[in-house]
């Protein structure tokens, strides 16, 4: 795809940053998915303007569907809840909240110059 | 193995079975049962003219058991120990038991077995007293106890001008005393039926056709009847006991020691078939405990029968009626209040502490609070207790027994709720059986659970202490319209998968534009965000709607090209449309404006709302059809599409009684008669199947909306988060809903109507206002970096034709 490679040339940095989308194109509390180098990369944006990346992958289900589910909060954590089940999981730390043996990876995420950059590394 | 064998299949069987099976018993168990079908509950059969069909009535045949049906025992060799039936069968037992039960006594009056002289107490009894009163305007039932005035209540329901007969001075002799009698006659005349006690009957007469057509009283009078229902009490069958040569009463009734074993030691007896120390019980109660105790000494148990309680409470023709412990007593308290039409008494010994028993018309509450006392010292003077109902903090003891049907005492409750932390009746019924069989213990049940300190919390989550409910009443008199202003004035944090998308129902329901509008658009479920299902690898699925399940072949022919086109895999519904399976997120935009361009709308399987309304064929086609039902189904279809409530909400309209749009099974089911529509209410399939219940016959089509409108919309009001009408019906009560819908009990039905029209003035297809808004389109990507790339993830292989997900292969992920 034409816009995909252009948007990665222009993204990439020597420090492994990927530029995924606008930040005003993030809805509050709503997540999206970013393909990263093969990596499904689900990055939502909370009711303060916060922004966190979590792998997209429901562990429960080995769907690629995290960032469909609910945003929300539990005892002040952020969470997301997966659209399949409904598993809970902390979009800080990527454990599943109602299962603290199972998590999702979690990636470094950040905006720079009104881009939503998220890092593999 | 032990062979055992029972004679008869009625709810006394019934009990003794399931106890046997429940218990492990290891031998055989057949049973031979006299009607063409198994048994059921006799106690609710009247509900059989209401609604209620035979299977709602019948109890499960346990597993493992042989039924005979149309099997009448007429001979038992008790030297070989073989049965035989009328159709020369043979079953040879070790262990026989008879659950004969009894038959209704029809007095030696002239005229008795003319056409149109009926009993009551089969379900083809009733059947047949159903078909005779078509045509007829009045009818009488001879005998005015308990079941008599049951089966005058029947007789009015079918549209007759119904007459009570009454050998003794007042109505229900056993049950109440003279005083309680004359307050109950007021309370059955003001419903326009006739009374007349202390009278016989000299002769039923009948026209030219042999066909009944009065009464004649011995005073001379002519009651006016075409239907005479004979209800003046029942008789032991004891036939064949006797005929066996077993003991039985003088009186009739097979002679049983205490634990339900006759003059043959091989033999039981159980039920209304028994004479047991002098007395024959017809009460359910006494007889589900003989099972018990016949069940437990067949598995070498020492159970014994005592003379049982016979107390009873009942509603007839809207009157409370009870009785409890003794009729009589040193002292007795009596509160009336004419006006009302209330009667209670109670009997005290002679130092006024000790209860002996009570009698209540009109309102049965002393029954409730005071049964458990019979025997024991008054909580309170007596009077003071009739007066004020009872001190509020009165305290049962624990060995107080509460349901008399099936033995549970106080303390059993207490310790179920405790060991098995229950929260409601529900709970308790499984687990104790207390409330299952006449249900008149049900309030003390909710009492006593009020007592234990069980508080169930109808916080719907962490972030909101409220009920649905309640929420929906904030956000509609406060006019709020955003998640954010009710979270941040009436809630914490920032919510969750509970409260999001119950808030965004509550929104739609009251109409706040698009879904997928400002806010609302977080607070939606995957599945109403991308309008479509998701399925178990990532992909959706999609519904058009097709109103009445009537499709015309062009539309037929786009589906299948839709299908075809993007790879689909299709499927039929049980709500009569077609699902299409296998769309990724990027896809649906597509195939959704090839489906809108052909004149489909969406068809919200994705939402809690309006599903399908189902329909039969109908008048138009089908030569048993008496309405058109596919024409209301796409009417009512068009009306409430898209209506989000607490859970989703199906329906189906059939043409004739043959029902074959299954409307029985929906959350509101019209089923046409020749003169309109009845509307059932309740309904559900899934993991608790529930028959719905009749809520108002013969409606006009206008008349049938309106109350369509007014139930939907007081549902969507008070039930639960994901609670559908089967439970919430259940909750609420049929009758209250019924004085709320029908009636205007609360005055809100104006209201309610007017909600469903700003629905139905401000519905819109949610597909189409997709497609015509880029915003909205926008979110339909599978990665918001590479909008074109479909999600490598998903891949399908064929199977029968068609494609199916190649599932990922899952590790072992829950700790």
């Amino acid at each position: 795809m034409t816009v995909l490679s252009e948007d990665l040339s222009a993204g990439l940095e020597e420090t492994g940053w990927t530029r995924v989308c606008a930040y005003a194109d993030l809805m509050p509390e709503r997540g999206v998915c970013a393909l990263v180098d093969g990596h499904q990369i689900a990055v939502f944006r909370t009711f303060d303007g916060g922004l966190y990346a979590i792998g997209n992958r429901d562990p429960f289900s080995g769907a690629y569907v995290l960032s469909r589910g609910i945003v929300g909060t539990r005892a002040e954590e952020p969470t997301v809840a997966s659209p399949m089940h409904k598993e809970v999981f902390s979009l800080v730390t990527g454990v599943c909240l109602d299962d603290p043996g199972v998590s999702v990876p979690t990636y470094r995420v950040r905006v720079a110059g009104g881009a939503v950059e998220v890092s593999l590394a | 193995m032990a062979r055992l064998v029972v004679v008869g299949h009625g709810p006394t069987a019934y009990r003794l079975i399931e106890t046997l099976v429940d218990r492990g018993f290891g031998g055989s168990i057949t049973v031979l049962g006299e009607e063409p079908r198994a048994a059921y509950d006799r106690v609710a059969l009247t509900s059989y003219l209401t609604g209620k069909s035979a299977e709602d009535l019948t109890y499960p045949v346990p597993d493992g058991i042989t039924l005979r049906l149309n099997a009448r025992v007429t001979g038992i060799d008790r030297e070989s120990r073989v049965v035989t039936t009328a159709d020369g069968h043979t079953e040879p037992y070790d262990v026989l038991v008879l659950a004969t039960g009894s038959s209704p006594f029809v007095p030696p009056v002239p005229g008795k077995d003319l056409d149109g002289c009926f009993v009551y107490r089969t379900i083809d009894d009733l059947d047949a007293i159903r078909e005779a009163s078509r045509g007829a305007t009045a009818g009488v039932v001879i005998g005015g106890g308990l079941l008599g005035l049951e089966a005058a209540d029947a007789l009015r329901g079918l549209g007759l001008q119904t007459h009570v007969v009454e050998m003794g001075g007042w109505l229900m002799p056993r049950q109440v005393d003279e005083g309680g009698g004359a307050v109950l006659r007021g309370h059955i005349e003001a419903l326009g039926l006739g009374v007349h006690t202390g009278a016989g009957v000299k002769e039923i007469v009948a026209g030219p056709q042999g066909r009944v057509t009065g009464l004649v009283k011995p005073d001379g009078e002519t009651i006016e009847a075409q239907v005479v229902v004979f209800s003046a009490g029942v008789r032991p069958r004891d036939e064949l006991a006797r005929s066996s040569g077993l003991a039985v009463g003088e009186r009739g009734g097979i002679v049983v020691d205490d634990g339900m074993r006759t003059s043959d030691p091989a033999i039981y007896a159980i039920g209304e078939c028994v004479l047991h120390d002098g007395m024959v019980y017809g009460l359910v109660g006494p007889c589900f405990t003989m099972a018990e105790v016949a069940a437990d000494r067949i598995l070498g148990g020492e159970g014994a029968f005592a003379r049982a309680d016979m107390s009873t409470k009942l509603k007839l023709l809207g009157v409370e009626v009870a009785q409890f412990g003794a009729m009589d007593g040193a002292l007795d308290v009596t509160f009336m209040d004419p006006v009302t039409g209330v009667y209670q008494k109670l009997f005290v010994s002679d130092d006024a502490r000790t209860l002996l028993g009570g009698i209540c018309v009109g309102d049965a509450t002393p029954y409730n609070t005071l049964k458990p006392f019979v025997g024991r010292e008054l909580p309170g003077a007596p009077s003071e207790l009739l007066f004020t109902g009872g001190p509020s903090n009165m305290e049962l003891p624990d060995d107080a027994q509460v349901c008399s049907c099936n033995n549970v005492t106080k303390g059993q409750i207490c310790s179920a709720i405790a060991d098995k932390g229950l929260t409601d009746v529900a709970g308790i019924k499984a687990c104790t059986r207390a409330g299952t069989a006449c249900g008149s213990c049900v309030p003390m049940l909710k009492q006593i659970l009020i007592k234990s300190g069980v508080e169930v919390s109808k916080a719907l989550c962490e972030h909101f202490a409220h009920s649905r409910a309640e929420l929906f009443d904030i956000v509609r008199v406060r006019g709020i319209t955003t998640f954010s202003q009710l979270i941040t004035e009436h809630g914490t944090g920032r919510g969750c998968d509970v409260c999001k998308p119950t808030v965004a129902s509550i929104l739609a329901s009251l109409g706040n534009g698009h879904i997928l509008d400002g806010e609302q658009a977080a607070l939606q479920d995957t599945n109403d965000h991308f309008l479509a299902n998701i399925q178990r690898n990532g992909t959706y699925s999609v519904v058009p709607r097709i109103p009445g399940g009537e499709i015309t072949p062009d539309k037929l022919i786009v589906i299948g090209e839709v299908a075809r086109d993007f790879g689909l895999y299709t499927k039929i519904t049980g709500g009569q449309r077609i699902d299409l399976f296998g769309a990724r997120v990027e896809q649906l935009p597509l195939i959704w404006k090839r489906l809108v361009d052909a004149g489909f709308e969406s068809g919200h399987a994705y939402g809690k709302a309006l599903r399908t309304v189902k329909s039969c064929v109908g008048s138009t086609w089908c030569r048993y059809g008496v309405q058109d039902s596919v024409g209301l189904a796409v009417a009512l279809e068009l009306r409430y599409r898209g209506l989000r409530s607490p859970h989703k909400l199906k329906s189906a309209v059939s043409g004739c009684a043959r029902e074959c749009a299954e409307a029985r099974g929906k959350d509101f089911g019209i089923i046409a008669t020749e003169q309109g529509w009845n509307l059932y209410v309740g309904g559900n399939g899934g993991f608790t199947p529930r028959h719905a219940d009749l809520f108002a016959s013969d409606l006009s089509t206008d008349e049938l909306i309106r109350t369509i409108d007014r139930f939907l919309m007081f549902y969507i009001r008070t039930a639960d988060r994901l609670q559908r009408t089967s439970v919430w019906l259940e909750n609420q009560g049929l009758d209250y809903v019924k004085e709320v819908v029908l009636e205007d009990s609360l005055g809100i039905c104006a209201e309610l109507e007017a909600q469903m029209e700003r629905h139905v003035a401000g519905y819109a297809d949610e597909w189409r206002a997709v497609l015509e808004d880029q915003d909205r389109l926008r979110r339909f990507v599978s990665f918001v970096n590479a909008p074109g790339t479909p999600d490598p993830s998903i891949a399908f292989e064929p199977e029968r034709d068609q494609v199916k997900p190649v599932l990922i292969p899952l590790e072992a992920v829950r700790s």
